[in-house]
C-alpha cells in the first residue's frame, strides 16, 4: 500500500520510558475505512502505540501521518521538531479517542460532553452541533439521555455517550482504548454493538481489545504484539486459523 | 435601650462603614480570585525557578499575620516612595494576603480534577485556555466553593483588621460610635449583626454551588 493512501502511517515508532523500551520500531499502515485490532498479552505496549497515534504519548523515534498529515512533529529525520501546541491541537481534531474508563466531562451533561468540542475547538455553530449531537444520541440509543449528567448513567452508557462524543467531531480515525475493560459483563456487548455497527458503516477504527470474539468479526485486520513489537499483521481469519508466530499461536490458544 | 437608640442615630455611620467593608472585600476578591487562579498555574505548570519562587512567596505571605502586613504596606511603603491612602492600602494588603491563600487553595483544587478528564480534553483539542476555562475550572467552581467560602469569610473578617491603619470600615464605625456615645455594647453587636449578615450571603451562595455539586455529581 503506498505511504500516501493509508488513514494511519507509523514509520520507525520506538517509546522508551525513562530508558525502558516499550515500543520497537513499529511500521504499520492502515487502510481508510477498515477496522483494525490490535491484540496482544498485556505489557505488550498495545496501549501506548494506541496513544502514540494521538500523540497522548510522545514517541521517542519515528514517525505517525493521519490521512497524509504528520502529527507531533514538523518534518521528518533530521528536521524534525516538535508541533506548536496549537497545531497539535488542530491535528487531533481528526483523531478521536474513546478511552478506558470513559473520560467523560462530569460537570457536562451528555449532550454537552458530546458538543463541547464541535462547538469550542472546530467552532461549529451551537445549533446545528446541538443537532448533530442529538441524532448521534439517538443512533447509539441514548437520546433521552441528552440532558442527564454522566454520574447517573451505567457503564455501557457512559461508554456510548464516549463513542457519541467522538463521533461528533466526525473524525478522519477513531481510536478505541480497551473500550469495554471497565465494564461489567452484562453491558460488553451493547458497547460493541455499536462499534460493530460504525465498522459496517466504514469508519476507520483502531481498538485496542481483550475481546477475541469481536475482533475476529468485525476486524479487518488484526495486529498482534508482543514485546514492544508488532510480531504480525493478518485477516482475523488468517491469524485466528493459522498464526505465524510461537507467540500469537501460544496466546490464541489462552484467549481465543 | 439607650444603646439601640445610639445604633439608631448613627446608622449613617454604620451604613458608611459597612459600605467601606464591602467595596474593599468586593474589589479584593475580584483582584484576588483572578490572581489566585493565575497564580496558582504558575504553581502547577511553571518550570521550576519561577514555580518555586512564586511557592516560597506564597508561603511567606501565609506565614506573616495580616495586620502586620497592613502595617509594611500602609506605614513602610511611605519610605520607598510610595504612599498610598488608608483604603488603597487596605485594599492593597487584602489582596495580597487573600491572593496568596487563594492559591493554595486553587492549587490543591487543579490536583482534585480527574486526569482522565484532562487527558480527554487533550485528545479533543482543548488549548491549554479551553483546558482552564471549559473543563477545569468550572470544576474547581463546583468542588471547591466551601473551601473557597471560607477564605471569603476570613477576608471580610480580616478587613476588620484595617481599622488600625485608619480605614473607615464597619469595625471602625462601631468603634467610632461607642467611643463618641460611651456605649459599647450596642454598637458592637450591631457591627457584628452586619457581618453576619455577609457572611450567610457568601453561605447562601455556597449552597446554591453545592446543590449544583449534587445534581451533577451525585
Amino acid at each position: 500500500m503506498a505511504e500516501i493512501d493509508a488513514a494511519i502511517s507509523v514509520r520507525g515508532v520506538c517509546k522508551d520510558f525513562d530508558g525502558f523500551e516499550v515500543l520497537r520500531d513499529i511500521d504499520l499502515d492502515l487502510a481508510p475505512g477498515t477496522t483494525t485490532c490490535i491484540l496482544g498479552p498485556s505489557g505488550s505496549g498495545k496501549s501506548t502505540f494506541l496513544r502514540c497515534l494521538n500523540w497522548l504519548e510522545e514517541p521517542s523515534a519515528g514517525s505517525i501521518r493521519i490521512d497524509g498529515t504528520l502529527i507531533g512533529r514538523s518534518g521528518e529525520g533530521k528536521a524534525a521538531r516538535p508541533m506548536a501546541r496549537r497545531e497539535l491541537a488542530r491535528a487531533r481534531t481528526s483523531i478521536a479517542m474513546v478511552f478506558q474508563h470513559f473520560a467523560l466531562w462530569p460537570h457536562l451533561t451528555v449532550l454537552g460532553n458530546v458538543i463541547e468540542a464541535p462547538v469550542h475547538v472546530v467552532g461549529r455553530p451551537r445549533r446545528q452541533a446541538e443537532e448533530e449531537g442529538r441524532a448521534i444520541l439517538a443512533r447509539v440509543g441514548l437520546a433521552e439521555k441528552a440532558d442527564a449528567y454522566p454520574h447517573t448513567l451505567s457503564g455501557g452508557q457512559k461508554q456510548r455517550v464516549a463513542i457519541s462524543r467522538a463521533l461528533a467531531m466526525k473524525p478522519k480515525v477513531i481510536l478505541f482504548d480497551e473500550p469495554t475493560s471497565a465494564l461489567d459483563p452484562e453491558m460488553v456487548g451493547e458497547v460493541l454493538g455499536v462499534i460493530r455497527e460504525l465498522a459496517k458503516e466504514g469508519l476507520t477504527m483502531v481498538v485496542v481489545t481483550h475481546e477475541m470474539g469481536f475482533a475476529r468479526d468485525v476486524a479487518d485486520t488484526i495486529v498482534f504484539m508482543d514485546g514492544g513489537r508488532i510480531r504480525e499483521v493478518a485477516t482475523p481469519t488468517a491469524f485466528f486459523t493459522n498464526p505465524q508466530s510461537d507467540r500469537a499461536q501460544r496466546f490464541i490458544r489462552r484467549h481465543g | 435601650m439607650s444603646g439601640l437608640l445610639v445604633v439608631w442615630e448613627s446608622r449613617d455611620v454604620f451604613l458608611w462603614g459597612a459600605a467601606n467593608t464591602l467595596s474593599l472585600v468586593l474589589s479584593c476578591l475580584l483582584l484576588s480570585i483572578p490572581l489566585g487562579i493565575l497564580s496558582a498555574i504558575v504553581l502547577t505548570e511553571a518550570t521550576a525557578p519561577l514555580r518555586r519562587l512564586l511557592a516560597e512567596v506564597v508561603d511567606l505571605l501565609r506565614c506573616v499575620p495580616f495586620l502586620l502586613l497592613a502595617y509594611v504596606i500602609y506605614y513602610g511603603l511611605p519610605e520607598i516612595g510610595l504612599r498610598l491612602d488608608p483604603w488603597w492600602a487596605g485594599l492593597v494588603s487584602l489582596t495580597v494576603y487573600t491572593t496568596a491563600y487563594l492559591a493554595e487553595i486553587f492549587r490543591a483544587a487543579f490536583l482534585a480534577v480527574a486526569r482522565d478528564n484532562i487527558e480527554a480534553a487533550h485528545a479533543f483539542g482543548l488549548s491549554r485556555l479551553l483546558l482552564y476555562r471549559r473543563i477545569i475550572l468550572p470544576q474547581v467552581a463546583i468542588m471547591a466553593a466551601p473551601v473557597i467560602g471560607n477564605q471569603v469569610i476570613t477576608t471580610i473578617r480580616d478587613s476588620a483588621l484595617l481599622m488600625i491603619i485608619t480605614v473607615q470600615e464597619l469595625t471602625f464605625a462601631a468603634n467610632f460610635v461607642s467611643a463618641n456615645h460611651f456605649t459599647p455594647f450596642a454598637p458592637f453587636a450591631a457591627a457584628i449583626s452586619l457581618y453576619l449578615l455577609m457572611s450567610f450571603a457568601v453561605e447562601e451562595g455556597v449552597r446554591r454551588m453545592e446543590r449544583i455539586r449534587t445534581v451533577r455529581y451525585g
